[in-house]
């Protein structure tokens, strides 16, 4: 009798691990599925986003080449680089020397001019012509614009002050203007970016 | 109501168009419609294959090199390429440095200001250029091609039905009107100034054949007789006008993969929720 | 309409049910799309195409949506624009072709749901109002296509445009100034171009909301099926969701798949290779050919080549141009009459044998030759034969529905959609109870 009780008890277990394994398969499949739907919706989110990042035009443009045979001594011009203005001014000898002496102590981000510009050309600063504070552009790269009290640039939005070299002299902004990488092409042509 | 004025509507629209017909069908049985040469004369596009066909093709980076060199040296000289800029050329196996030489040494020149002057001239093209015109303007191109206007080629690939092979076949199909045609339509006669090639809509195309057996030398010594070089550009133009096509074909497998499993569990999921429905 | 034995919306999540408390959404989705609204459990795939409609729409929006960032609506800039999308954009070529043919996609499944509801009667009481919402859409969605057709500025783009517009210069009097205040102009240009962008990106919005109306008003009466016998009791039904949730999710794998296969390996199969010609307004292409979706109408509106008037005096009444024009417009204005005009209580076309054979040898077919006429040039035979098909199907609709719905003898219908998937009839609820 055991045995058959047994038996029969054993045979409804195994139906009921059958009906369980059952439901588990079953349970997996929509887990499955609907984990693969959500993969999905990922995988066409990505080149959807992906899509507003820099297109290959304006990637392609990412450097630029400037003449700078014009540029005498003294003067500045502002070109646009990414959509965005770059200074490049031509120290006078006298400027270079000052700019070079000046203490680094009172400066708010204290770098030296050689750490500003090329070997053998300190003369040449380029810069963005994007104050750090909040993005404005500074005046005095063109002639006849105010140079602040450094004779550097000067930012009329909230009124910071760069010296001759672009450094951080007065005013709200943080750090110096920045220094893009450029290099000489030639004498009288750099390349930005 | 509604059901008498349908009816009504029903019988006048139904009817006009019954007497179009007949109308029609009068015509057609009392008048013969005048054949045109276009209709008896005009060919498809000769059947031929390209690397990049299928669905797993891959276009043949040695072959758009030959095709570009086709292009910059015979079709360049009246046809211009805009939507391709020279900064393209790196998809088709050239380094920066080989792009900067091709932008540089292009036979057209980049439309520019001069600097002192404001005057309109011209300059070397760089990588970032898209790839100059021949000609000024429309009218420019007119006047050099006896008011013909030679048709930009980015998109030839795609705007002409199958456009490869269409290409290939234009460019290889120049012929002698056949007599055939002259004794049918004698009036067909292809004018001055014009070529006869079957393979073109009208049958009468202002360009003159293009192409002469041995006429771009390729470095590597790639065959270059007409059919070949014809071969070539055919398959440039086709990367011009799509140049996404490798990556469109690779996406798509990996899409329709995931597709065929994500379809699979679905209908598993659905099977199996309905198993003890009947429906 | 609910019906009493839907499921009630109880959260155990004290989230959900904090929130449904405060803004009861989730009851309203659970009720809408949710285990709330009880289904006929008998539908077939037919039933699939409302929600891959939805599916559809929504492709067009997301990816329209992206293209319209980097689109220019000038008469310029547009041509180049797009081939700026094809070429620099990243995933741009993805994107466009993917809109390009999810408007193909969007009309297939569109027609397959018309198609499904033409012969399972779903326009019939107490149907009406969701077939005439559906038709508004139909409308809506051919405006936006159309428009979306010519941003491209391509010839086919430029050369549709003028043909489509020119319909209206077909009206008497008014005519050709109303085209004129359509274009903004004399012809299409820049105002026609900058007026079809807004539009084209409004009226998607416009479609979705219309689609809110038509969900609405299905849940009123609830869904019809095969049969096209009313629920009787809740055997009759399967809750939505899982139900139509699980089988709705195949189906939109099944179209992916289909779509995918198309926009990755034959994305210009459905597009005409002039488009990839930028507009000129100087040469028409040899043939102006509508995008597929509109053959059949376009092959009604040239099948008229007869001016209505006194015979033999020369005298017009209605001419043949301006009677192709309302015969088109009148071809999709009709449906709004369906519901009126096919008066047979029995809905499904399974138990209607005399409309099951007109609709499967003359309706279909009809529309089937309409849109072969509809893309070749206008010459013989393709003339003719859509003046005959055209004729039937102006016939169809409004001469022979209305009589065959009087004289047909429909096939005894089932008791209930129960019995009609068991085979056992249904035990009706007091029956039950007791």
């Amino acid at each position: 009798m055991a045995t058959v009780d047994t038996a029969k008890d054993a045979a409804v277990l195994a139906a009921h691990a059958v009906e369980e394994e059952g439901v588990r398969r079953r349970d997996f499949i929509h887990v499955a599925t609907i984990s693969f739907a959500g993969v999905g919706a990922a995988a066409v989110a990505l080149p959807l986003l992906g899509s507003l990042s820099a297109s290959a035009d304006v990637v392609a443009l990412s450097s630029i080449e400037v003449d700078i045979s014009k540029i005498e001594p003294g003067q500045a011009i502002k070109t646009s680089w990414r959509k965005q203005p770059v200074f490049i001014r031509n120290l006078t000898p006298q400027e270079v020397k000052e700019a070079s002496a000046a203490s680094l102590d009172a400066m708010r981000d204290p770098q030296t001019l050689a750490e500003r510009t090329l070997p053998g050309k300190e003369n040449w600063l380029v810069t963005l012509g994007v104050c750090t504070h909040l993005g404005c552009v500074p005046l005095g790269a063109a002639a006849g614009e105010v140079k602040g009290e450094f004779g550097g640039y000067f930012c009329p939005c909230h009124g910071s002050h760069y010296d001759t070299a672009g450094r951080i002299m007065k005013g709200p902004a943080p750090t110096n203007l920045a220094v893009p990488e450029f290099s000489f092409l030639s004498d009288t042509i750099i390349k930005i970016g | 109501m509604i059901r008498i004025f349908a009816l009504l509507i029903g019988l006048f629209f139904s009817g006009m168009l019954l007497l179009s017909f007949a109308i029609g069908a009068y015509t057609a049985a009392t008048e013969t419609v005048a054949e045109t040469a276009e209709h008896k004369f005009h060919k498809h596009a000769k059947a031929v294959s390209f690397a990049h066909d299928g669905p797993f093709g891959k276009f043949d980076r040695a072959q758009l090199q030959r095709g570009l060199k086709v292009y910059k040296e015979v079709c360049a000289a009246c046809h211009s390429l805009n939507q391709v800029a020279f900064r393209n050329f790196a998809e088709i196996g050239y380094n920066e440095d080989e792009v900067k030489a091709i932008a540089k040494g292009w036979p057209a020149e980049t439309p520019s200001v001069d600097p002192e002057t404001g005057e309109a001239s011209s300059r070397p093209a760089i990588a970032a250029d898209k790839i100059p015109s021949p000609f000024l303007n429309e009218v420019a191109a007119r006047a050099a091609n006896n008011n013909a206007l030679p048709p930009d080629l980015s998109l030839m690939a795609k705007a002409r039905h199958n456009g490869p092979a269409y290409i290939y076949s234009l460019l290889t199909g120049y012929q002698n009107q056949p007599a055939a045609l002259l004794k049918k339509f004698p009036d067909s006669k292809t004018g001055e100034g014009l070529y006869y090639n079957p393979y073109f809509a009208n049958l009468n195309i202002a360009m003159a054949p293009p192409l002469n057996d041995g006429q771009v030398t390729f470095d590597d010594g790639s065959p270059n007789s007409k059919a070949a070089m014809a071969k070539d550009v055919a398959a440039f133009l086709t990367w011009t006008a799509e140049p996404k096509m490798e990556q469109r074909k690779s996406a798509g497998w990996a899409a329709l993969i995931f597709l065929l499993i994500f379809t699979g569990l679905a209908f598993m999921s659905y099977k199996a929720i309905w198993a003890d429905k009947k429906h | 309409m609910s019906f009493p034995w839907a499921q009630v919306y109880a959260p155990k999540n004290p989230v959900m049910q904090w929130v449904d408390e405060r803004l009861p959404l989730p009851r309203f989705i659970y009720n809408a799309v949710g285990a709330g609204y009880p289904v006929p459990r008998n539908l077939n795939y037919f039933w699939n195409f409302g929600s891959l409609a939805g599916a559809a729409l929504m492709i067009q929006i997301v990816t329209g949506i992206i293209l319209a960032m980097n689109y220019y609506a000038s008469t310029d800039g547009a041509f180049n624009s797009v081939e700026h999308i094809m070429r620099n954009v990243e995933a741009g070529w993805f994107i466009r072709y993917a809109h390009m043919n999810g408007a193909s996609f969007f009309f297939i499944v569109v027609y397959i749901h018309m198609f499904r509801g033409l012969y399972f009667g779903s326009y019939k009481a107490p149907r009406e109002m969701i077939w005439l919402l559906g038709v508004v859409i139909f409308l809506l969605m051919m405006a936006t296509g159309f428009m979306g057709y010519v941003l491209p500025w391509g010839q086919m783009s430029y050369w549709g445009a003028q043909v489509i517009t020119g319909f209206f210069s077909a009206i008497p009097v008014v005519g050709e100034p109303m085209r004129q205040w359509l274009l903004g102009g004399f012809a299409p240009d820049q105002a026609a171009l900058g007026r079809f962008f807004s539009l084209h990106y409004l009226l998607p919005f416009v479609i979705a909301g219309v689609i809110i109306l038509h969900v609405w008003a299905l849940h009123i009466p609830g869904s019809s099926n095969p049969t096209g016998v009313h629920i009787k009791a809740q055997s009759d039904t399967v809750p939505f969701h899982p139900y139509y949730t699980a089988k709705d999710a195949f189906g939109l794998g099944v179209f992916l798949i289909i779509f995918v296969a198309v926009t990755f390996f034959a994305p210009n199969l459905l597009g005409h290779p002039d488009n990839y010609i930028p507009a000129n307004p100087l040469s028409t292409p040899a043939h102006i050919v509508p995008e597929w979706y509109y053959w059949p109408f376009y092959a009604i509106l040239r099948a008229f080549t007869v001016d209505f008037g006194i015979p033999f005096s020369g005298f017009v009444i209605i001419p043949a141009k301006l009677m192709g024009v309302l015969a088109m417009f009148g071809s999709i204005l009709l449906l709004f009459f369906l519901p009126w005009l096919d008066s047979s209580p029995v809905r499904s076309g399974n138990y209607r044998p005399l409309f099951k054979k007109f609709f499967w040898f003359g309706l279909i077919p009809c529309i089937l030759i309409l849109g072969v006429c509809g893309v070749m040039p206008a010459e013989e035979p393709f003339v003719m034969l859509s003046q005959i098909a055209a004729a039937y199907y102006f016939a169809h609709f409004l001469i022979i529905l209305p009589i065959i719905s009087k004289i047909e003898k429909p096939l005894p219908l089932p008791n209930s959609i129960t019995e009609a998937v068991t085979g056992k009839p249904l035990e009706m609820p007091q029956t039950a109870a007791a």
